[in-house]
Protein backbone atom coordinates (compact mmCIF):
# COMPACT_ATOMS: atom_id res chain seq x y z
CA UNK A 1 0.00 0.00 0.00
CA UNK A 2 1.22 3.51 -0.77
CA UNK A 3 2.06 5.55 2.29
CA UNK A 4 2.90 9.12 3.24
CA UNK A 5 4.73 10.12 6.41
CA UNK A 6 2.53 12.55 8.32
CA UNK A 7 4.33 14.12 11.27
CA UNK A 8 6.60 11.13 11.38
CA UNK A 9 3.92 8.44 11.19
CA UNK A 10 3.09 6.55 8.01
CA UNK A 11 -0.43 7.02 6.69
CA UNK A 12 -2.06 5.21 3.77
CA UNK A 13 -2.52 7.26 0.63
CA UNK A 14 -3.76 5.45 -2.48
CA UNK A 15 -3.21 8.11 -5.13
CA UNK A 16 -1.32 11.31 -5.68
CA UNK A 17 -3.61 14.09 -4.44
CA UNK A 18 -3.44 17.86 -3.96
CA UNK A 19 -2.13 18.79 -0.52
CA UNK A 20 -5.39 20.53 0.33
CA UNK A 21 -7.26 17.26 -0.19
CA UNK A 22 -4.76 15.28 1.87
CA UNK A 23 -5.08 17.74 4.75
CA UNK A 24 -8.87 17.45 4.64
CA UNK A 25 -8.60 13.66 4.48
CA UNK A 26 -6.40 13.64 7.56
CA UNK A 27 -8.86 15.83 9.46
CA UNK A 28 -7.10 19.19 9.58
CA UNK A 29 -10.01 20.99 7.99
CA UNK A 30 -9.84 24.69 8.84
CA UNK A 31 -7.26 24.31 11.63
CA UNK A 32 -4.64 27.03 11.90
CA UNK A 33 -1.66 25.04 10.67
CA UNK A 34 1.35 25.50 8.43
CA UNK A 35 2.69 22.75 6.22
CA UNK A 36 5.98 21.55 4.81
CA UNK A 37 6.39 18.78 2.27
CA UNK A 38 9.75 17.03 2.25
CA UNK A 39 11.15 19.73 4.47
CA UNK A 40 10.07 22.62 2.27
CA UNK A 41 7.42 25.10 3.39
CA UNK A 42 4.31 25.15 1.23
CA UNK A 43 2.33 28.38 1.49
CA UNK A 44 -1.40 28.05 2.10
CA UNK A 45 -2.01 29.65 -1.28
CA UNK A 46 -0.21 26.68 -2.85
CA UNK A 47 -2.05 23.89 -1.05
CA UNK A 48 -4.24 23.33 -4.08
CA UNK A 49 -1.28 23.29 -6.47
CA UNK A 50 1.20 21.06 -4.67
CA UNK A 51 0.46 17.34 -4.68
CA UNK A 52 1.33 14.65 -2.16
CA UNK A 53 2.44 11.22 -3.30
CA UNK A 54 3.72 7.99 -1.86
CA UNK A 55 6.96 8.38 0.07
CA UNK A 56 6.50 12.08 0.75
CA UNK A 57 7.16 13.44 4.22
CA UNK A 58 4.58 15.96 5.40
CA UNK A 59 4.93 18.14 8.48
CA UNK A 60 1.89 19.97 9.84
CA UNK A 61 2.60 22.45 12.64
CA UNK A 62 0.55 24.70 14.88
CA UNK A 63 1.27 27.34 17.54
CA UNK A 64 2.83 26.18 20.79
CA UNK A 65 4.54 27.80 23.73
CA UNK A 66 8.13 28.83 23.19
CA UNK A 67 11.04 30.55 24.85
CA UNK B 1 12.28 50.91 23.04
CA UNK B 2 12.29 50.56 19.28
CA UNK B 3 13.69 48.00 16.88
CA UNK B 4 13.43 49.29 13.35
CA UNK B 5 10.07 51.08 13.36
CA UNK B 6 8.40 48.85 15.90
CA UNK B 7 7.62 50.36 19.30
CA UNK B 8 8.19 47.57 21.80
CA UNK B 9 6.19 48.20 24.97
CA UNK B 10 8.73 46.84 27.45
CA UNK B 11 12.25 45.59 28.08
CA UNK B 12 11.29 42.25 29.61
CA UNK B 13 10.88 39.90 26.65
CA UNK B 14 9.10 36.85 27.96
CA UNK B 15 8.81 33.26 26.82
CA UNK B 16 5.51 31.42 27.03
CA UNK B 17 6.77 27.90 27.75
CA UNK B 18 6.84 25.73 30.87
CA UNK B 19 4.08 27.50 32.86
CA UNK B 20 1.93 25.38 35.16
CA UNK B 21 -1.29 26.39 33.39
CA UNK B 22 -2.59 28.66 30.63
CA UNK B 23 -4.17 30.87 33.31
CA UNK B 24 -0.82 31.44 35.04
CA UNK B 25 0.74 32.25 31.66
CA UNK B 26 -2.03 34.73 30.88
CA UNK B 27 -1.53 36.46 34.25
CA UNK B 28 2.24 36.62 33.73
CA UNK B 29 1.80 38.18 30.29
CA UNK B 30 -0.35 40.91 31.89
CA UNK B 31 2.54 42.19 34.03
CA UNK B 32 3.72 45.72 33.20
CA UNK B 33 6.98 46.09 31.30
CA UNK B 34 6.73 43.12 28.98
CA UNK B 35 7.82 43.68 25.38
CA UNK B 36 8.01 40.84 22.90
CA UNK B 37 6.32 37.54 23.77
CA UNK B 38 7.99 34.48 22.25
CA UNK B 39 6.09 31.57 20.72
CA UNK B 40 6.92 28.55 18.60
CA UNK B 41 5.55 25.88 16.25
CA UNK B 42 5.39 22.13 16.66
CA UNK B 43 3.70 19.21 14.95
CA UNK B 44 -0.02 19.01 15.58
CA UNK B 45 -2.15 15.93 15.14
CA UNK B 46 -5.50 16.06 13.36
CA UNK B 47 -8.36 17.04 15.63
CA UNK B 48 -6.05 18.67 18.17
CA UNK B 49 -7.05 22.32 18.57
CA UNK B 50 -4.68 23.21 21.40
CA UNK B 51 -2.70 25.36 18.99
CA UNK B 52 -5.70 27.56 18.31
CA UNK B 53 -6.43 27.86 22.03
CA UNK B 54 -2.85 28.86 22.83
CA UNK B 55 -2.75 31.39 20.02
CA UNK B 56 -6.03 32.94 21.24
CA UNK B 57 -4.51 33.33 24.70
CA UNK B 58 -1.40 35.05 23.34
CA UNK B 59 -3.44 37.38 21.15
CA UNK B 60 -5.43 38.50 24.18
CA UNK B 61 -2.19 39.64 25.85
CA UNK B 62 -1.92 42.27 23.10
CA UNK B 63 1.88 42.20 22.94
CA UNK B 64 4.09 41.96 19.88
CA UNK B 65 4.75 38.31 19.11
CA UNK B 66 8.18 36.91 18.35
CA UNK B 67 8.09 33.37 16.91
CA UNK B 68 11.25 31.33 17.32
CA UNK B 69 12.98 28.60 15.36
CA UNK B 70 13.91 26.65 18.48
CA UNK B 71 15.19 23.14 17.91
CA UNK B 72 16.39 23.70 14.36
CA UNK B 73 19.83 22.29 13.63
CA UNK B 74 20.46 23.66 10.14
CA UNK B 75 19.90 26.86 8.20
CA UNK B 76 17.46 25.06 5.93
CA UNK B 77 15.32 23.88 8.84
CA UNK B 78 15.35 27.33 10.42
CA UNK B 79 14.42 29.04 7.15
CA UNK B 80 11.49 26.71 6.56
CA UNK B 81 10.24 26.96 10.13
CA UNK B 82 10.49 30.76 9.91
CA UNK B 83 8.40 30.72 6.75
CA UNK B 84 5.81 28.56 8.50
CA UNK B 85 5.81 30.92 11.49
CA UNK B 86 5.30 33.96 9.28
CA UNK B 87 2.22 32.38 7.77
CA UNK B 88 0.75 31.29 11.11
CA UNK B 89 1.59 34.33 13.23
CA UNK B 90 1.38 36.95 10.47
CA UNK B 91 4.56 38.74 11.51
CA UNK B 92 7.90 39.36 9.78
CA UNK B 93 9.73 39.17 13.14
CA UNK B 94 11.61 35.97 13.90
CA UNK B 95 13.86 34.91 16.75
CA UNK B 96 16.41 32.91 14.82
CA UNK B 97 17.77 29.89 16.67
CA UNK B 98 20.02 27.33 15.02
CA UNK B 99 21.43 24.93 17.55
CA UNK B 100 24.98 23.75 16.95
CA UNK B 101 25.48 21.62 20.04
CA UNK B 102 22.82 19.65 21.88
CA UNK B 103 24.74 19.56 25.15
CA UNK B 104 25.02 23.32 25.62
CA UNK B 105 22.32 24.37 23.11
CA UNK B 106 24.97 26.72 21.79
CA UNK B 107 24.06 28.43 18.53
CA UNK B 108 25.75 27.41 15.29
CA UNK B 109 27.36 30.67 14.16
CA UNK B 110 27.85 29.64 10.55
CA UNK B 111 24.30 28.41 10.04
CA UNK B 112 23.01 31.50 11.83
CA UNK B 113 24.65 33.83 9.33
CA UNK B 114 23.47 31.70 6.40
CA UNK B 115 19.87 31.64 7.63
CA UNK B 116 19.85 35.32 8.63
CA UNK B 117 21.08 36.32 5.18
CA UNK B 118 18.37 34.35 3.39
CA UNK B 119 15.55 35.32 5.74
CA UNK B 120 16.44 39.00 5.49
CA UNK B 121 16.31 38.69 1.70
CA UNK B 122 12.83 37.25 2.11
CA UNK B 123 11.64 40.22 4.14
CA UNK B 124 12.08 38.97 7.69
CA UNK B 125 13.29 41.06 10.63
CA UNK B 126 15.74 38.60 12.11
CA UNK B 127 16.65 38.71 15.80
CA UNK B 128 19.40 36.11 16.19
CA UNK B 129 20.08 34.13 19.35
CA UNK B 130 23.87 34.15 19.21
CA UNK B 131 27.01 33.90 21.30
CA UNK B 132 28.89 36.94 22.54
CA UNK B 133 31.48 36.65 19.76
CA UNK B 134 32.13 40.08 18.27
CA UNK B 135 32.92 38.86 14.78
CA UNK B 136 29.75 36.81 14.62
CA UNK B 137 27.81 39.87 15.79
CA UNK B 138 29.24 41.93 12.96
CA UNK B 139 28.50 39.20 10.41
CA UNK B 140 24.89 39.06 11.60
CA UNK B 141 24.56 42.82 11.25
CA UNK B 142 26.08 42.57 7.78
CA UNK B 143 23.44 39.93 7.01
CA UNK B 144 20.77 42.50 7.84
CA UNK B 145 19.79 41.73 11.44
CA UNK B 146 18.36 44.86 13.08
CA UNK B 147 19.35 43.74 16.59
CA UNK B 148 21.56 41.17 18.31
CA UNK B 149 20.70 38.73 21.07
CA UNK B 150 23.81 37.25 22.71
CA UNK B 151 23.32 34.60 25.35
CA UNK B 152 23.90 35.24 29.03
CA UNK B 153 24.40 31.53 29.71
CA UNK B 154 23.12 28.33 28.08
CA UNK B 155 19.34 28.09 27.69
CA UNK B 156 17.46 27.04 30.78
CA UNK B 157 20.47 27.03 33.11
CA UNK B 158 19.76 30.16 35.10
CA UNK B 159 23.49 30.72 35.17
CA UNK B 160 23.27 34.48 34.73
CA UNK B 161 25.94 36.40 32.86
CA UNK B 162 28.59 33.73 32.40
CA UNK B 163 31.02 36.08 30.69
CA UNK B 164 30.31 39.64 31.82
CA UNK B 165 33.53 41.07 30.37
CA UNK B 166 32.65 39.75 26.93
CA UNK B 167 29.12 41.10 27.20
CA UNK B 168 30.40 44.50 28.29
CA UNK B 169 32.72 44.55 25.28
CA UNK B 170 29.82 43.47 23.09
CA UNK B 171 27.66 46.31 24.34
CA UNK B 172 30.42 48.82 23.68
CA UNK B 173 31.25 47.46 20.24
CA UNK B 174 27.62 47.45 19.09
CA UNK B 175 26.51 50.59 20.91
CA UNK B 176 24.54 51.71 17.86
CA UNK B 177 22.40 48.56 17.66
CA UNK B 178 19.69 47.24 20.01
CA UNK B 179 21.26 44.40 22.00
CA UNK B 180 19.23 41.98 24.08
CA UNK B 181 20.60 39.37 26.48
CA UNK B 182 18.80 36.17 25.58
CA UNK B 183 18.83 33.01 27.69
CA UNK B 184 20.49 31.82 30.85
CA UNK B 185 19.03 34.46 33.15
CA UNK B 186 17.94 32.95 36.46
CA UNK B 187 17.42 35.87 38.83
CA UNK B 188 16.24 39.48 38.61
CA UNK B 189 19.64 40.66 39.88
CA UNK B 190 21.25 39.07 36.80
CA UNK B 191 18.82 40.82 34.49
CA UNK B 192 19.51 44.08 36.31
CA UNK B 193 23.25 43.57 35.82
CA UNK B 194 22.75 43.16 32.07
CA UNK B 195 20.66 46.31 31.93
CA UNK B 196 23.24 48.25 33.98
CA UNK B 197 25.76 47.34 31.27
CA UNK B 198 23.51 49.09 28.80
CA UNK B 199 21.69 46.21 27.19
CA UNK B 200 18.33 47.25 25.81
CA UNK B 201 16.25 44.31 27.00
CA UNK B 202 16.44 40.83 28.48
CA UNK B 203 14.71 37.78 27.05
CA UNK B 204 13.94 34.97 29.49
CA UNK B 205 11.44 32.22 30.13
CA UNK B 206 12.25 29.50 32.65
CA UNK B 207 13.13 31.77 35.57
CA UNK B 208 9.60 33.15 35.50
CA UNK B 209 7.69 30.06 34.39
CA UNK B 210 9.24 27.76 37.00
CA UNK B 211 9.11 30.21 39.90
CA UNK B 212 6.89 29.34 42.83
CA UNK B 213 4.81 32.37 41.94
CA UNK B 214 5.44 33.13 38.25
CA UNK B 215 3.37 36.30 38.20
CA UNK B 216 5.23 37.78 41.17
CA UNK B 217 8.54 36.73 39.59
CA UNK B 218 7.57 38.42 36.32
CA UNK B 219 6.95 41.61 38.31
CA UNK B 220 10.31 41.19 40.06
CA UNK B 221 12.10 40.86 36.70
CA UNK B 222 10.22 43.80 35.26
CA UNK B 223 11.20 45.98 38.23
CA UNK B 224 14.83 44.81 38.11
CA UNK B 225 15.09 45.45 34.39
CA UNK B 226 13.63 48.92 34.81
CA UNK B 227 16.02 49.64 37.69
CA UNK B 228 19.01 48.49 35.64
CA UNK B 229 17.96 50.59 32.69
CA UNK B 230 17.44 53.64 34.91
CA UNK B 231 20.88 53.11 36.45
CA UNK B 232 22.55 52.82 33.06
CA UNK B 233 20.92 56.00 31.83
CA UNK B 234 21.74 57.80 35.08
CA UNK B 235 25.42 56.85 34.74
CA UNK B 236 27.15 54.48 37.11
CA UNK B 237 30.11 55.70 39.14
CA UNK B 238 33.58 54.56 38.15
CA UNK B 239 34.86 51.89 40.55
CA UNK B 240 38.02 52.64 42.51
CA UNK B 241 40.61 50.28 43.95
CA UNK B 242 41.19 52.54 46.96
CA UNK B 243 38.82 53.84 49.61
CA UNK B 244 37.59 57.37 49.17
CA UNK B 245 35.79 58.97 52.16
CA UNK B 246 32.38 60.19 51.27
CA UNK B 247 32.03 62.54 54.26
CA UNK B 248 34.11 65.75 53.91
CA UNK B 249 37.56 65.51 55.49
CA UNK B 250 37.93 69.28 55.86
CA UNK B 251 36.52 70.48 59.18
CA UNK B 252 36.92 67.20 60.98
CA UNK B 253 36.92 67.98 64.78
CA UNK B 254 39.41 66.70 67.43
CA UNK B 255 42.43 67.34 65.30
CA UNK B 256 44.64 70.23 66.34
CA UNK B 257 47.97 71.47 65.11
CA UNK B 258 50.91 70.87 67.42
CA UNK B 259 52.00 74.07 69.36
CA UNK B 260 54.65 76.06 67.52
Amino acid sequence: MSQVSLNGEWQPLENEVPLVEALALWGYGEAKVAVAVNGQFVARSQHGEVTVKAGDQVDVVAPVTGG
Amino acid sequence: MKVLDLDIPGRLWLGTARYSSPMVLADALAVDGIGFVTVSLRRQNPGDRSGDQFWDLVKKANKPVLPNTAGCHSAEEAINLALMAREIFATPWIKLEVIGDDYTLAPDPFALVEAATELTKQGFHVLPYCTDDLILGQKLLDAGCPALMPWGAPIGTGGGLANPRALAAYRNKFHHVPCIVDAGIGAPSQACEAMEMGFDAVLLNTAVAKAGDPVLMAKAFSNAIQAGNDAYRAGLMTPSDVAVPSTPVVGMPFWHQEPV
